[in-house]
């Protein structure tokens, strides 16, 4: 079997707020394969972004390891995360986190500038990834003059544009009517038929059943990891484990 | 990123708070217009003094003995009250120099004094410019006669009450009528108009055409000195190679009429229009040094305007911040982009610092006589002000934003 994209080890964060300390994440042992669908579920402040934010190279943990691709990453200081961030991870926010007044082409270029990448590759790449999500008429569009579903979906594009490892999304849906989230999870259920390895953070069961596994938290530890069976029979394929 | 992307993104940036950006590049428009207008004016009145001003106070190739310096900006009261107490200078200080001098030379004695002068038709003009000198002055100063004549040698020796007339004064004393061989009262003394000088325009906006020349020892010679008093004596070299000499000589037979021992100083003053010259290049030293101080104090005063506005910006856009740092920017590239924003922000306001001080030059010319001249140098220096005040107040907003942990600059509304 090849390198899983991401394996964790005893990782844990801690926060400390004066005298208290929050234990945000315990001790997650946690490993996801190349291609996996993974929705982390669980209640309000079990965890969750905490745990999505140390995978995405956010931020660092208190204690524990981490490889990505099978290099450590947890002991990375600020501007080597940077480019591991650029390199290895797509980012989708549930507030979709684009720049106001730079164009959906612009929005989607942006990995690709700080990867030091030429304008003209620049543009076909970021050209090609917004016709892939369905936007090719709306590329000089500001995302003021686009709807909520076309905003995530210039999200999900910009997080594409660098081929990442790993493409990770935090309640992707949260700001978006049912009809509309539909439509992103059927763009994510794409992708990952394409091969994109995929971890959602969200609350709602409807959303976590596109995946394929799925890994619950509560106050920070893993309470269950279990198979999506409905999901993987959809797909009609056993899971690789 | 390359620097134009940088720079586009910066203009963007500005383009999208106009207002706000005005108000924060306002020190360095105001401190690189300061500049540039004074320093246009400034290099103006230099070419003024080197083509006009000394050749009118001093004459062209003319060495002046005096009392103390005509132009003196001590401000040690003991400069003046040693003035005070030197010997005037007199006939026969002129006499013994045109004797004495070693090289071919014109020798004449100037009093001047301001005074009322009556016309034979009554009519009365205050404070004309009233000078009493020998007959070589007109030509030691190239004073050209336009209408009639200038008064001789032998008028001067024996005194007669012969005048020359400005341009300015012959038309407001006798309009249209011929002022020649007609006669002007000075305090009491008559005189009779035999020339009248060419029309000479003004220095400093004063005017040199109201003003009357008569033999040093005509009556004239009395209304504006003490009797065998004169204000200096004027020495011009046929030759201007023989300028050092004469100069020497006159130090020399001076220092010998009052009696000067080896180590004693000067008690009279020798000038030359070219030390004059060296004077307004102190002045001007001074000025471009203490200048550039104030100028300073603005680009400081700009500077630190720059760093706050600067400051409100990056904090305003913590989450554009974290939203590139998310996405792979580096500190170093949010550093840069912070660094170009405030260096181009300030960069426009140099230029339009630079505009308006230019024409503000243009205007200070218009309306004084002060003339105006922009050393492009100058501008360049401006430039580059611009742009170091811009750098150095975008380096703490820039080393603030580029520290900041994207995980909480994603969190900030
Ligand atoms: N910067 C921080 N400082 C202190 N405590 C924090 C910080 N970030 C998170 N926490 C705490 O860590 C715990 C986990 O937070 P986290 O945001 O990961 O929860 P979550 O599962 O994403 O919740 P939600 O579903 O509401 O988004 C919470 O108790 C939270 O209060
Ligand atoms: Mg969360």
């Amino acid at each position: 079997m090849s390198t899983p994209v991401i394996r964790t080890q005893g990782l844990t964060k801690e926060y400390v707020l004066g005298a208290e300390t929050v234990r945000a994440l315990r001790d997650v042992d946690l490993t996801i394969e190349r291609n996996e669908y993974i929705a982390i579920m669980g209640p309000s402040g079990s965890g969750k972004s905490t745990f999505m934010n140390l995978i995405g190279c956010l931020d660092t943990p208190t204690a524990g390891q981490y490889w990505l691709d099978g290099t450590p990453v947890s002991g990375l200081v600020d501007d080597e995360l940077a480019r591991i961030r650029n390199h290895y991870i797509g980012f989708v926010f549930q507030t979709f986190n684009l720049l106001p007044r730079a164009t959906a082409l612009h929005n989607v270029e942006l990995p690709l500038i700080y990867a030091g990448i030429s304008k003209k590759e620049r543009i076909e790449r970021a050209v090609d990834v917004l016709e892939k999500v369905g936007l090719g008429d709306r590329m000089e569009h500001k995302p003021s003059e686009l709807s909520g579903g076309q905003r995530q979906r210039v999200a999900v594009a910009r997080a594409l544009v660098n081929r990442p490892s790993l493409l990770l999304a935090d309640e992707p849906t949260g700001n978006l009517d049912s009809k509309t989230s539909t439509d992103i999870m059927a763009l994510f259920d794409e992708l990952h038929a394409g091969g994109q390895t995929i971890m959602v953070v969200t609350h709602e069961h409807d959303i976590a059943l596109h995946a394929h596994r799925t890994v619950t938290l509560r106050d920070g530890i893993i309470e269950t990891d279990v198979t999506n069976d409905r999901a993987l029979a959809a797909a009609g394929s056993a899971p690789a484990r | 990123m390359s620097l134009l992307e940088g720079i586009l993104l910066a203009l963007n940036q500005i383009r999208a708070q106009k207002l706000k950006s005005f108000f924060a590049v306002l020190g360095v428009i105001i401190g690189t217009m300061f500049l540039i207008t004074v320093v246009s004016v400034v290099e103006g009145m230099n070419r003024y003094m080197e083509e006009d001003f000394a050749g009118a106070i001093y004459g062209l190739n003319t060495i002046t003995l005096s009392r103390e310096p005509e132009i003196s900006f001590s401000s040690d009261p003991d400069v003046y009250r040693e003035y005070r107490r030197r010997p005037r200078i007199t006939f026969q200080d002129a006499d013994a120099i045109r004797a004495g001098l070693t090289v071919p030379a014109l020798v004449a004695v100037e009093s001047y004094s301001g005074g009322n002068m009556v016309s034979e038709l009554g009519i009365e003009i205050e404070n004309v410019w009233l000078t009493g000198a020998s007959a070589d002055l007109l030509r030691i100063r190239d004073m050209d006669i336009e209408q009639g004549r200038g008064f001789t040698a032998p008028e001067d020796r024996a005194g007669v009450p012969v005048i020359v007339l400005g341009a300015e004064t012959a038309s407001t004393l006798f309009g249209s009528l011929d002022p020649i061989g007609r006669s002007v009262k000075v305090r009491g003394a008559t005189f009779r108009v035999i020339g009248v000088m060419k029309k000479q325009g003004s220095l400093f906006g004063m005017s040199m055409d109201n003003r009357a020349l008569a033999p040093a020892r005509s009556p004239m010679g009395r209304l504006v000195n003490p009797q065998g008093i004169v204000d200096r004596v004027l020495v011009k070299p046929f030759e201007t190679d023989d300028m050092a000499q004469a100069q020497i000589d006159i130090e020399a037979i001076m220092r010998v009429r009052h009696k000067l021992r080896g180590a004693e100083d000067n008690d009279f003053a020798i000038e030359t229009a070219a030390e004059s010259m060296s004077f307004w290049e102190n002045i001007r030293k001074i000025l471009m040094i203490a200048f550039p101080g104030l100028v300073s104090i603005a680009l400081v005063v700009g500077g630190i305007v720059i760093m706050n506005i600067m400051l409100v910006s990056v904090t305003e856009r913590t989450r554009e911040i974290g939203i590139r740092k998310a996405l792979g920017a580096r500190r170093r590239d949010i550093h840069v982009q912070v660094l170009v924003e405030s260096a181009t922000l300030s960069l426009l306001g140099a230029l339009l610092g630079i505009a308006v001080g230019v024409v503000l030059a243009q205007i200070v010319q218009a309306l004084s006589p002060l003339p105006a001249a922009i050393a492009p140098v100058w501008m360049g220096v401006s430039v580059m002000m611009g742009v170091s005040v811009g750098v150095i107040a975008g380096l703490y907003p820039a080393a603030r934003a580029a520290r900041l942990d994207p995980v909480v600059a994603l969190r900030a509304e």
